[in-house]
């Protein structure tokens, strides 16, 4: 089973040369430590950055570089900076070439719900909703069950939607699946040590699983 | 070349009413118009729209002005910062559209533009389509939404010139460049003000066009949200 850096670290490995990624909040944040080295990838904040860098060194925080989690952050040799409409601009029209977000729920024709609990404070979407329609691949990062072991990758979302068919792959603690353009999580790896019948009883939406199905390298 | 400037924060908001339609810049505290904001607490205009990516936090940015309940109604992406305006909304003193953040850029944009609406796939099938209209380009859905329209922008540069150019820092460019281009009346504060000639013309982010009040702001605090650092090994 992954903690939070195991998935961070499996999703990294799904990052090509050349790619320009857009990081979610919590473990998507994580997957930037795990860029597999000698490769090139530009990170975009959607509030209006591309090319963000590590935090800053103490001291050297400026309060005018900040990245969508609003966290100081630096830029590095050919960042670029715009407004957030450009930003945006960049995303609707797929020049970015894979968005990694969290998610509360994924139904199996890849609908995500990852932004409102009915009857909890309602913080809002900021720009995931404008990411999850427009995103040309999407990988989520989410755990598996919730702390009472119900799944949450599911026949059909019980939250109020994100976006809807477009997440195509998804990374938890416990295994790799990608959703099928048919509908259906596909089984593709599994977590070192979970077996495919704990992913099945963890699984409610459709799972497809071959009983030889690999388990996962991470380092 | 024409004269944009006023005194400070008061004269430049000195006609904003009860009841007004504002946009306002920034992306968190990131980019805010401070002086701007302390002076309508100052005047304490009541019953305003604000449009805004985020509310501040519970003693900074527009969380002061809900402090004083001058809020109607805020139209905004992420709200999740602010004590007093949890408690407002869940009494229902506070009234609060969500919508997703670039179709927020992208309404302020529009109206800027001179554009009445655009379209997006932003939110289709989800509860924020609920009563637009959808509308299928190349076999994909968008929802149509509407230009803003705002009384007042009131916007954040870090230099500006008389002429009310306008060229802004870093991040903290954000949602400024399109509201600027989109309020009935624009009031820039800068952090840097300097005669019409000093900034050079191809590095200008906003045309004085669109800006009708401009002033050199004072004591920025530029708050951070969140300091994030590494240590040096």
């Amino acid at each position: 089973m992954l903690d939070k850096n195991g998935i961070a670290k499996r999703i990294a490995k799904e990052i090509k040369d050349g790619y320009y990624v857009n990081l979610g909040i919590g473990i998507p944040t994580l997957v930037a430590n795990y860029i597999p080295s000698g490769i090139n990838v530009v990170l975009q904040s959607e509030n209006g950055l591309l090319g963000m860098g590590p935090f800053p060194f103490e001291g050297e925080e400026d309060a005018d570089l900040i990245n969508a989690g609003k966290q100081t952050i630096t830029t590095l040799p050919g960042s670029s900076i715009f407004d957030s409409a450009l930003s945006f601009g960049m995303i609707r029209s797929q020049k970015i070439d894979l968005t990694i977000l969290g998610a509360m729920e994924v139904s199996e024709n890849g609908d995500i719900a990852n932004w409102k609990i009915p009857g909890k404070m309602v913080k809002g979407m900021g720009g995931a909703m404008d990411l999850v329609a427009s995103a040309k691949n999407i990988i989520v990062a989410m755990q598996h069950v919730n702390k009472a072991g119900e799944s949450k990758l599911l026949p059909k979302c019980t939250l109020p939607l994100t976006g809807v068919h477009c997440i195509k792959k998804i990374v938890t603690e416990l295994a790799v699946l990608d959703v099928l353009p048919e509908g259906g999580f596909q089984l593709i790896e599994r977590a070192p040590g979970v077996s495919v019948d704990y992913i099945r009883n963890a699984t409610s939406g459709r799972l497809l699983a071959d009983d030889n199905t690999p388990e996962m390298h991470i380092d | 070349m024409i004269n944009k400037v006023v005194s400070g924060a008061i004269e430049a908001i000195r006609d904003i009413e009860d009841g007004d339609t504002l946009m306002l810049g920034g992306f968190g505290l990131c980019g805010i118009p401070e002086n701007c904001i302390t002076a309508l607490v100052k005047k304490n205009v009541k019953d305003l729209t604000c449009i805004s990516n985020n509310a501040g936090v519970d003693d900074f940015g527009i969380g002061l002005m809900l402090q004083q309940r001058q809020v109607k109604k805020m139209i905004s992406s992420y709200v999740g910062e602010n004590a007093e305006f949890e408690r407002q909304l869940l009494s229902g003193e506070l009234e609060v559209e969500l919508i997703p953040q670039g179709t927020l850029a992208t309404r302020c944009m529009a109206a800027g533009y001179g554009m009445p609406a655009i379209f997006t796939p932003a939110g289709v099938g989800t509860e924020v389509a609920e009563g637009k209209e959808v509308r299928n380009f190349n076999g994909k859905d968008y929802l149509m939404e509407y230009a803003f329209e705002a009384d007042f922008a009131i916007v954040k540069a870090w230099k500006g010139d008389t002429a009310g150019n306008l060229i802004y820092r870093s991040t903290s460019r954000n949602f400024n460049p399109v509201m600027a281009m989109a309020g009935k009346v624009t009031i820039a504060e800068v952090e840097i003000l300097v005669e019409a000639g000093e900034l050079d013309p191809d590095q200008v982010h906003t045309p004085g066009v669109f800006v009708h009040r401009i002033f050199q702001g004072a004591d920025y605090e530029k708050r951070i949200e969140q300091r994030t650092v590494r240590t040096k090994n």
